[in-house]
């Protein structure tokens, strides 16, 4: 069984958002791996290690990335592919069309994901690779059973769960409960640097730059409003709920 | 020329082992200091990692890490828990290390793979009643009888003796020809007949580390279990202080960090007279000295590790390290009660903890005094 991960490095989610000149500050911050994709690492090192076969994260991002890629490696990844040429960094449809890329090059027979990055939260690569790719795709999934070729997923739907089954391969993106991701242990670290990492360029991939160019384009980005002070109300019941109404009509606008 | 940047892999233990220790070492310390119950799940779970190993080759079970990895772990754990920090130091310093050092193949194979590999303790007997930094007064004996040892003798404040598997024991052997004693250390296995261990100390601090006496009557154990050279046991226990006592300095930085944070964190929520007291310069300038203090001990600490990983001495520097650190770990945390007022002073906000489990930095491994006199000693005094 051979497994793709798709690994994303994003801020620690302790870490406070600082804005400078319009964006988002990166100094002195920790990254980790993508929570999300951290779940879809370890179900990947179980299956390898219950079924055999070899693990390979494929990412896309600047060359900070390799912390987190090394991370991977030393959970028990076996090897990693980083595309950190900035020529081909843009919006979800350019990480889509890059990785779906470099997918093709590979022999895989399941590709785990996050369902989401904590960072831009968009949600949306997974699904496009799958479309890109023809195959299916299983969301948010939080128990994975592999039996033969057949994959039976079952997927968190809003705190019910749903069970699906597909053939192989296909996209699963982990949601959290999936698993209890590992902490890489000394000898994992130590053997990390010698897994191979191969760092492809829009060159070695075989895109242009201009056919995967971002079809969205950030205009602003700003912080949300500080929370201001609350305001308790008093007096009846039944006067506070009048209040209550009016105030989300006139004041805050909501109703 | 000089560089003070941790390298990936050091980097990455240290995130790996501070995420370990927030939640699997941290949420318990408070109970193994209050219950004195000894954490053998943590080891348990700190052998599966690969952290008892870490300066061993992997030919022994270990991680092939150095000096430096170790003791960024051994920092991280104090920071959560000083009681399963002090366990784990004496653990690699003081257990393994020494059949490394000076152990031959066979007893590498025999007794350092299961340690290395976390499968089981070791600690090392060289406190007694009347000698322990003081080693020339010491009078526990081996007598070689054929082709075995026959130990008689008694050691105090051993280190997870409770739990450990092998004990190295210090014993004189003989008079050399100016009337000193030779003092020979040996591979003693636990469950030796005649062994007798026993926890009975109620201690100020960590609690939770395993304290325990040794006693030793007509231990037999085979000659080949005389580590390394017999007749410079001392020398070679000597060298082995040298390398534990950099671990209590890193222990020590490791109490030191969490009473800080403590402090710090407190001192901005905390308001009086309509401020926090992170406002008052007071305050300030407390909390300055103990981050200066911190500073200043971890770079000592991690000099003195990169001193032996490079193979230079580090005599000197280890005791200023220890005899550093231990003293900034006991102001610091002392300090921290202070801002923490009459809070501090309870259990419930952990600096009290800090305080007590820091005052043992000052005497573990060769007391405060015994670092000064290392220290005029390398100066030539």
């Amino acid at each position: 069984m051979n497994i793709l991960v798709l690994l994303k490095q994003t801020f620690d989610t302790e870490e406070k958002i600082v804005l400078e000149n319009g964006k988002v500050s990166e100094e002195g911050v920790e990254f980790v791996i993508n929570p999300y994709d951290e779940y879809a690492v370890e179900e990947a090192i179980k299956i390898k290690e219950e079924l055999g076969g070899e693990v390979t994260t494929i990412s896309l991002g600047p060359d900070r990335f390799e912390s987190a890629i090394r991370t991977a490696l030393a959970m028990g990844v076996d090897k990693a592919i980083l595309v950190d040429d900035p020529d081909v960094f843009g919006d979800e449809y350019t990480a889509a069309k890059v990785l779906t890329e470099v997918i093709k090059d590979q022999t895989y027979d399941l590709i785990l994901a996050g369902y989401v990055a904590v960072d831009d939260a968009s949600g949306q690569v997974p699904q496009r690779i799958a479309d890109m790719l023809n195959i299916p795709i299983i969301s948010t999934a939080v128990k994975i059973e592999i039996d033969g070729s057949n994959i039976t997923v079952h997927r968190d739907v809003e705190g019910d769960t749903e069970i699906l089954e597909a053939p192989l391969p296909v996209i699963i993106t982990s949601q959290q409960g999936l698993n209890d991701p590992r902490y890489p242990s000394l000898p994992g670290i130590m053997k990390a640097k010698k897994k191979p990492l191969d760092r492809l360029s829009a060159d070695d991939i075989g895109v242009s730059p201009d056919e995967v160019k971002a079809k969205t384009e950030v205009i602003e980005t700003f912080l949300p409003p500080k929370k201001e002070a609350g305001r308790i109300l008093s007096g009846e019941i039944s006067d506070q709920g009048r209040e209550l109404v009016q105030l989300l009509r006139s004041e805050a606008k909501v109703i | 020329m000089v560089n003070f940047e941790l390298t990936k892999e050091q980097k990455m233990i240290k995130d790996m082992v501070r995420k370990f220790a927030e939640s699997e070492v941290a949420p318990i310390a408070e109970h193994i200091d209050k219950t004195a119950e000894f954490p053998m799940d943590t080891f348990k779970k700190m052998g599966e990692l690969g952290l008892l190993g870490i300066p061993f080759p992997e030919k022994y079970g270990g991680s092939g890490g150095d000096t430096l990895s170790y003791i960024i772990v051994v920092e991280e754990i104090g920071r959560a828990c000083g009681s399963t920090g002090l366990s784990y130091a004496a653990a690699v310093s003081l257990g393994a290390s020494p059949i490394y050092y000076y152990g031959t193949e066979e007893q590498k194979q025999t007794y350092l793979i299961p340690l290395a590999s976390g499968k089981a303790l070791g600690s090392f007997g060289l406190t007694e009643p009347n000698a322990g930094s003081d080693a020339g007064s010491t009078r526990t004996k081996a007598v070689l009888d054929g082709d075995h040892y026959t130990i008689n003798g008694e050691k105090i404040f051993i280190t997870n003796a409770g739990y450990s598997k092998t004990i190295i024991v210090t014993a004189v052997t003989g008079k050399n020809e100016r009337g000193r004693n030779i003092i020979s250390a040996f591979i003693v296995p636990s469950d030796t007949l005649g062994v007798k261990i026993t926890s009975n100390y109620e201690k100020m601090g960590v609690r939770g580390s395993n304290t325990s006496s040794i006693y030793l009557e007509n231990v037999r154990v085979p000659k080949e279990n005389i580590l390394g050279d017999p007749k410079k046991g001392f020398k070679q226990f000597l060298y082995t202080l040298d390398g534990g006592r950099i671990s209590i300095a890193a222990l020590s930085v490791g109490i030191a960090q969490a009473a800080f944070e403590a402090a710090i964190n407190y001192a901005k929520e905390r308001v009086q007279f309509g401020h926090t007291l992170s406002s008052y310069q007071s305050i300030q300038f407390k909390l300055a000295d103990m981050a200066m203090q911190i500073e200043l001990a971890r770079n000592m600490v991690y000099k003195a590790a990169w001193l032996k990983d490079n193979g230079r001495p580090f005599t000197l520097e280890s005791a200023i390290a220890k005899l550093y650190a231990s003293e900034a770990a006991f102001y610091i945390s002392n300090q921290a009660i202070q801002i923490h007022g009459g809070n501090g002073y309870m259990r419930e906000y952990h600096v009290e903890r800090y305080l007590r489990d820091a005052k043992l930095m000052e005497i573990g491994e060769g007391t405060s005094e015994i670092q000064r006199m290392v220290i005029a000693r390398q100066l030539g005094l």
